[in-house]
Formats: structure tokens, sequence, C-alpha cells
């Protein structure tokens, strides 16, 4: 009963989102309030009809109601309540689903938060979302229905895929989603700020808190899938180039860009056809994004299962919405008026050289993503592009973004000399060139490289530290003075300052994650043992554990200093069948310190009973590094959504010593 | 300076930054772009040492053997026509089986595919497009879609 409840109010949402889609546009263009005024309402519905739909398939997961085929497919009986749980959006059906209700969320989220917005704006902005809540609605109920019965029911379900049965991807998913439809909120403000022709620093306003939620929200996505893949697929790596990661890494890409100029077009009125642009291009990519994962058009090692039909749907979405789209910008587009000037050494410059980068990084991903596609398409052969493509196209334009983002808070709006905020850096500038020259020295298998890479996180980290002290007058004016400056540095500020110095952080985890990695395979038999980068490892045998739903072989490596007698720590890999479906998983056996991470994985055992087992060993320097410095990223762009500019909201465009102006 | 010039110095601008890439781009491609290849055209073609391929096919039942290092792992993969013998060091992905569609990628010497990169499915269903095609190209493909059906 409970699955035909969810089944039927997910049509509801699918009528509800139609008239949210229509309705409040047509109102909005001619002036009618009451269709207009619609478009709330209807959010609040469509929210509430689709958390029916998705809390009644939760009910089906919880209680293992193995009459629902999606239940069937991906739970079992003995399967940890975490992961039932998880299970819901762990497979095609639901994640859909979870798609379409954090997309609900976000649109109520414009009628709560959305009080003194211009009631046109509104409306239409609402009327957007509900027009993409339909396409996917369709999606799900005619490709992919979640509450599919079968008859008669089995007695136990298929378990969920093992790899999947983990605390960091049971929230990888709906962290991606909150990013992905985070940024369909920028898209929507776009499209209605075109269909409006009007675009003013208030809009630009209104765009930013959306975009910097669903940054940070993705920024966690991206984070959370890395680490799993770090330490799940025991490869030792972290990030593959691999088409799946990059779907989730171009809308990020494109939508960092999009944070930045929106900042432009707030402030200085100006960049507000680019801004429109890329907020278009940040919300195409994810559904993009979307698309590649779900179609399974590219080889991945991430591919799941797909099936066709359901990519040709999402291919027609795709075009419908960012052709649409795109064919909307050509045409409103050329109207928006430019505003305040700049000179190109200025904030606005400074900011501009970062969209330019940012795209054109965005550009080379997308091509070396799709670039199988094409050929095949013109049947020239099947080629794929992999990790050396990308590390020698897509570093080369990071390295001078970075260089410049030390820079760029230091200069002004309008114009500014680059004299001498250079002059200002020279001492970061000299500490950076020491960190490099000393990571040469002190490394023997450092490459000029590496140390390059040390130069540039030095620059921007200590660059970033250096703007921040500056900025509140630290040794130049009185203490008292300098703490009373930080208080009153607005959180947007608090915000650019702990995120670029959380990339600078991240950059030398991935430098020395890349560079100075210490991989050794071998055959060990208990009691023998192998030198990695100065760790002992001694093998002392597996034996046979037993988990909640799997039988695992769990070896141990005894960890010491070279040389040194006292155990450092003890390493357990695993390696787990799941009873289930008998699918075996490699969990690798991690001890992190903030100098690199010892980390154990364990094979085959050999065939001649003599206990031995082939083992991986690794060193991964620095590693930690680049998940605390994504979480300063993170921190930064929440601290940043908590400025009080978004909270007082948007003075109205004629009003003008607004109170939130006063900063 | 006047609107006309910002606008003409951010062009530039924009279009040093898209060349740029493009020559990147290209000079990336050119090096590192990797050949999909069945164990068919393998036979047919001329391959050399120094050419980085992927072969796709699926691992011949029983083939799968350690070479005296321990570490080593040899096998063989069959589009169902011609073969090719593969090794491989280090541990294999956890889904890899024998009668399982694989993709390998590294070099052929001597008659020798020394692999170093075994792409692992998250999926058992999963077929990588291109061994489909693979098998598709030797009429083996309804047989590794019963197989696929057999381990559901």
């Amino acid at each position: 009963m409970i699955v035909e409840i969810g089944h039927y109010a997910l049509v509801l949402a699918l009528f509800v989102s139609i008239l949210q889609g229509t309705m409040p546009l047509i109102g909005a263009s001619r002036g009618q309030v009451r269709w207009m005024a619609l478009a709330a309402p209807a959010s609040w519905a469509q929210l509430f009809t689709v958390s029916v739909a998705f809390a009644a398939l939760t009910v089906a997961y919880l209680g293992s109601d193995f009459s629902v085929l999606n239940v069937i497919k991906n739970s079992h009986t003995t399967k940890p309540m975490l992961y039932k749980i998880s299970g819901v959006w762990g497979n095609h059906e639901g994640s859909m689903l979870l798609w379409v209700l954090i997309l609900a969320v976000f649109g109520s989220a414009v009628s709560l938060f959305g009080r003194n917005l211009p009631e046109g704006l509104k409306a239409r902005v609402l009327s957007v979302q509900g027009l993409i809540a339909v396409g996917f609605l369709l999606f799900i109920l005619l490709t992919s229905n979640p509450f599919e019965r079968v008859f008669p029911p089995p007695a136990d379900g298929e378990s969920l895929n093992p790899l999947l049965q983990d605390p960091g991807l049971a929230f990888h998913p709906p962290f991606l989603y909150l990013g992905y439809v985070g940024f369909s909120m920028a898209f929507s403000f776009a499209i209605a700020a075109l269909l409006e022709g009007r675009v003013d620093p208030s809009w630009a306003r209104w765009v930013r808190p959306w975009t910097l939620a669903a940054w940070s929200f993705l920024t966690v996505g991206i984070v959370l899938g890395s680490w799993w893949a770090y330490y799940e697929l025991g490869w030792g790596g972290w990030w593959f180039w691999d088409p799946v990661e990059n779907a989730s890494f171009m809308p990020w890409l494109a939508g960092t860009a999009l944070l930045h100029s929106a900042i432009v077009a707030e402030k200085r009125d100006t960049l507000k056809a680019w801004t429109i642009f890329l907020a278009i291009v940040a919300f195409s990519l994810s559904l993009l994004g979307t698309f590649l994962v779900r179609s399974g058009v590219l080889t991945s090692v991430h591919a799941f299962a797909t099936d066709p039909e359901r990519g040709v749907f999402i291919l027609v979405l795709l075009i419908i919405a960012i052709g649409g789209s795109f064919a909307l910008f050509a045409w409103r587009g050329p109207s928006i008026k430019t505003g305040g000037m700049f000179k190109p050494v200025s904030r606005e410059g400074a900011l501009l050289l970062n969209n330019l980068l940012m795209t054109t990084a965005t550009a080379v991903v997308l091509l070396g993503t799709l670039y199988p596609l094409f050929i095949d398409a013109l049947d020239l052969g099947k080629v794929s592009v992999g990790a050396p493509f990308f590390n020698a196209a897509f570093i080369p334009i990071m390295i001078p973004l970075v260089l410049a983002m030390a820079v760029g808070p230091f200069l002004s709006w309008k114009r500014s000399g680059l004299m001498t905020p250079l002059m200002k850096l020279k001492f970061v500038f000299i500490a950076s060139l020491a960190a490099a020259a000393m990571t040469f020295s002190m490394k023997q298998d450092a490459s000029i490289l590496a140390s390059f890479g040390i130069f540039m996180a030095v620059w921007l980290g200590a660059g970033t530290l250096w703007e921040f002290s500056s900025r509140i007058k630290l040794f130049a004016a009185p203490f008292g003075e300098s703490m009373k400056r930080m208080g009153k540095m607005p959180r947007s500020m608090w915000g650019m300052t702990l995120t670029h110095f959380g990339l600078a952080i991240a950059i030398v985890g991935m430098i020395g994650a890349e560079a100075w990695k210490v991989e050794s395979i071998q055959v060990m038999k208990p009691g023998e043992m192998v030198t990695v980068s100065g760790w002992d490892y001694t093998f002392e045998g597996a034996r046979e554990v037993a988990g909640p739903n799997y039988v695992a072989l769990r070896g141990s490596f005894t960890v010491r200093r070279s040389g040194e007698k006292e155990t450092f720590v003890t390493l357990y890999p695993e390696k787990r069948v799941y009873t289930v479906t008998q699918r075996p998983t490699t969990e690798a056996g991690i001890h992190t310190t903030w100098l690199g991470d010892l980390y154990a994985v364990i094979g085959d055992p050999s065939k001649d009973n003599s206990g031995a087992f082939v083992t991986r060993l690794y060193f991964n320097p620095l590693v930690a590094w680049m998940w605390f410095g994504a979480t300063i990223m993170v921190i930064g762009g929440l601290v940043s959504l908590t400025d009080r500019r978004h909270r007082v909201g948007v003075p109205k465009p004629s009003a003008a010593p607004a109170p939130a102006a006063k900063k | 300076m006047k609107r006309k010039h910002r606008r003409l110095s951010i062009v530039l601008l924009a279009l040093l930054a898209l060349g740029g890439a493009v020559a990147l781009v290209m000079a990336a491609f050119e090096e590192n772009i990797v050949f999909f290849f069945s164990p068919t055209e393998i036979a047919e073609k001329q391959i050399t040492a120094e050419q980085r391929l992927r072969v796709g096919g699926l691992v011949e039942e029983g083939s799968i053997g350690k070479a005296e290092d321990g570490v080593t792992v040899t096998f063989v993969v069959t589009d169902t026509v011609n073969t090719v013998p593969v090794a491989f060091k280090g541990i294999l992905p956890d889904l890899f089986r024998e009668g399982q569609g694989v993709v390998i990628e590294g070099h052929m010497i001597n008659g020798v595919f020394k692999a170093d990169n075994v792409l692992a499915k998250h999926d058992e269903n999963y077929m990588p497009p291109e061994v489909a095609e693979a098998l598709k190209k030797s009429g083996a493909w309804k047989h590794a879609q019963e197989d696929l059906e057999n381990q559901k």
C-alpha cells in the first residue's frame, strides 16, 4: 500500500510541476499576479509529493519489502541499517528520485527565503525549476520507476553491490547531487533573468549564495568519491581522470568560475552576460555528467550496468535543456547592458583571468572526456584518453591560475598597478623559493616539477595569509586594532582566505601523493619483512573473520620504523567476500600520519598452502593534507555562505543606500 | 582606456588562453591517446613495442596462472577467434574472473602483452562497450551475453 502511495505521489508531483512550470511563467509574461502567485504553493506541493514518494521507497527498504523490484535488486535482510538507508539512492532509480527530491528542496527554499525577491523574477525562477522537474519526473516514471512490483515476491533480496556498502560512498551521491542540483538554481535565475531581459547587481547577489552552496556540496561530494577510491579500490590512487570522475569535476570547474564572475557582476555590475553564460554552462555540465554516468556510453572503471533506453531519454532531455537555454542566451544575451569599466590590471581583471583559465580547463577536460565518443562516432577507431593526456593538458593551465591567485586579492577594483602587490609579495616569493630549494635538496628523488609544485603551494598559501594579515593590518597597527579589523571583516572575505589557503594545503598533498609515492608488490610468507620508504612491514599472516554480511580474510602487518624494535602500528587489510552476492572487495589497511599514509593491501594466497600472500605495500606521502585542505575549502565556502549580506537580503535597486550596502 | 580597447584586450587574452589550450591539447593528444584493439586486430596488425594500447575481450577459461616470481599473473584474453597472452604484475581487481570481460592497457612485447593496468568494474553485470564491440565483431556476443546472464 505504501509503495502505491509513493508511486501515486510521484505522478501527482509530475502534474504539480507541470503546473509550476507553466502557469507562473505565463502569468509573469502577462503580468497576472494571481498566476504568478501560484509558483510558491506549487513548489511546496512539489516538495510534499516528492518527499512522500521518497519516504515510501525508504520505508520499503527499511522493511525489506521484497515485492518491490528495486528493493530486491539492491537490498537484503542481513544488510546493516546504514546501507539499507543508503541503498535507497545506491541504485539508478532511487538516485534519480533523490535528484528530484533535492530539486524540490531547492525550489521550496526559493519560496521560503525569496520573500523579498521581485514577484516576476521569483515566479520565473520557480517555473524554470518546475520545468526541470517535469523532465526528470517523466524520466523516472517512464523509464526508471522505483516502485515497480514483482509477484510473487522472493524470500530475500540480491543485496547491494558490496563496493557501495561503505560509509564514504553512502554519502557521496547525496552530496554530489546537492551540488549538481544546486547549480540548477543559478541556471533558473539565469533563464529567468534572460526572460525578463534584466540583470542587475541584486540579481547577482541572489545567485551567489546558491552557487556557493552548490559549490560547497559538490566539493564535499567529489572529495568523498576520491577518498573512497583511495581506500576502497586498493590501488593507492585518488584521482584517475576517469570519465565518471570528470563528469563531476567539469561542473565544479565551471561552478568555480561562476562563483568568481558573480562577484564581479554583483560588485561592479559588469560581466553580466558572461555570468549568465557560466550559470547555463555549469548546470549543462551537471546534466551532461548525469548523462555520462547514467547512459554508460563511456568505458569507465566506475561504470555500472546501464540501460541504453535511459541514455537516449537523458540525451533528449539534455538537448532540450542545453540547446534551449543557449538559444535563449543567443537571442536575449546581447541586450544585457554592461556596467562598470575596468582596466586589465584590476580586481575585475584578476577575476576575469580566473574565469578564462577555469573555462579553458573545463573545455580541456570536456574535450578529453568526449573525444573517444567523437572518434567512435566518426568510425575512426576506438581510443581512450587517460591520465597522461589530462596531466599534460590540464596542469599547465592550473599553473598560471594558482600563481595569479596569490596576487589577485591584492588588486583593487577598477584599476590597479601590478608593481605594488608584487612588491608586497616579495617575502612570500623568497619563502616559496626557499621551500622549493629545501624540497629539492631534502628529497633525493625530488624532481624539478615537484619542487615547483611546492613553490606554487607555498606561494599561494603564504600569499593568502599575507593578504589576510595586511587586510587586518597585523603588526602595522596595534594588536587590538588588528583584532577589531578581523572581527569586522566580512564573512565572504574569510571565506576567500580559507578556500584559497585550503587549496594551497591540498596542492601540497597532491604533489606528495603523486611525486613521492613508493609502491612495492611481492609475495610474503608469514614473518617475512619488507621495507618501504623507511618503514618495515612484517607480515604476520592472515585469518578469517566474519562481518555482518560478509566473510573476510584479514591480514595483519606490523609496521616499525626501520631499525627500531617498537611496533609503530598494526595494519589490517582485508579481502572480503559478501555472502549474498559472493562478490569480493578489497579493504586497504591504512594508517594516516601527517607525513604520509602507511597503506597495505592483501591479494591472493599462494596455491602451495604455505600461508604466503601477494601483498602490495605503499607509502603515500602527505595524502592527509589533501583531505585536510579540501575540508578547509569547504569550510571556507560555508563561512562565506553565512555572510550577513546574504541574510539581510537584496536591496531594492531603486532604494539607494540600503542597509546591506554599508560595510 | 576606451571600452572598445578593453573589449579588445579581453578578447585577445581569451584567444591567447584558447590558443595555448589548443596547443596543449594537440601535443597531449599526439602522445597520450591509447588505441583500442581486439585480439583479432592484434593478430592482423603490425604492432611495435612502443605503441601503448588497450585490448578488450574475455578472460579465457582455465588460462589464469602465475609466473615463477609468484607475483606476475598470466592469462589469455580472447575474442573467441584469436587470443592474446597477457602478463600483469600486481594485484588483480576484485571482479577479475575467468570467462568475464576485461580491458587491459599496456604494451605488446615479443608476442606477450605486458599489461600495467587491468580495468576493474564496480558491477558484475557491466560489459565494457569496447569488449562488447570486439565480441560482436567475432560473432561471440550472444555467447558472452549468456555468460553474463548466468552470473546474475
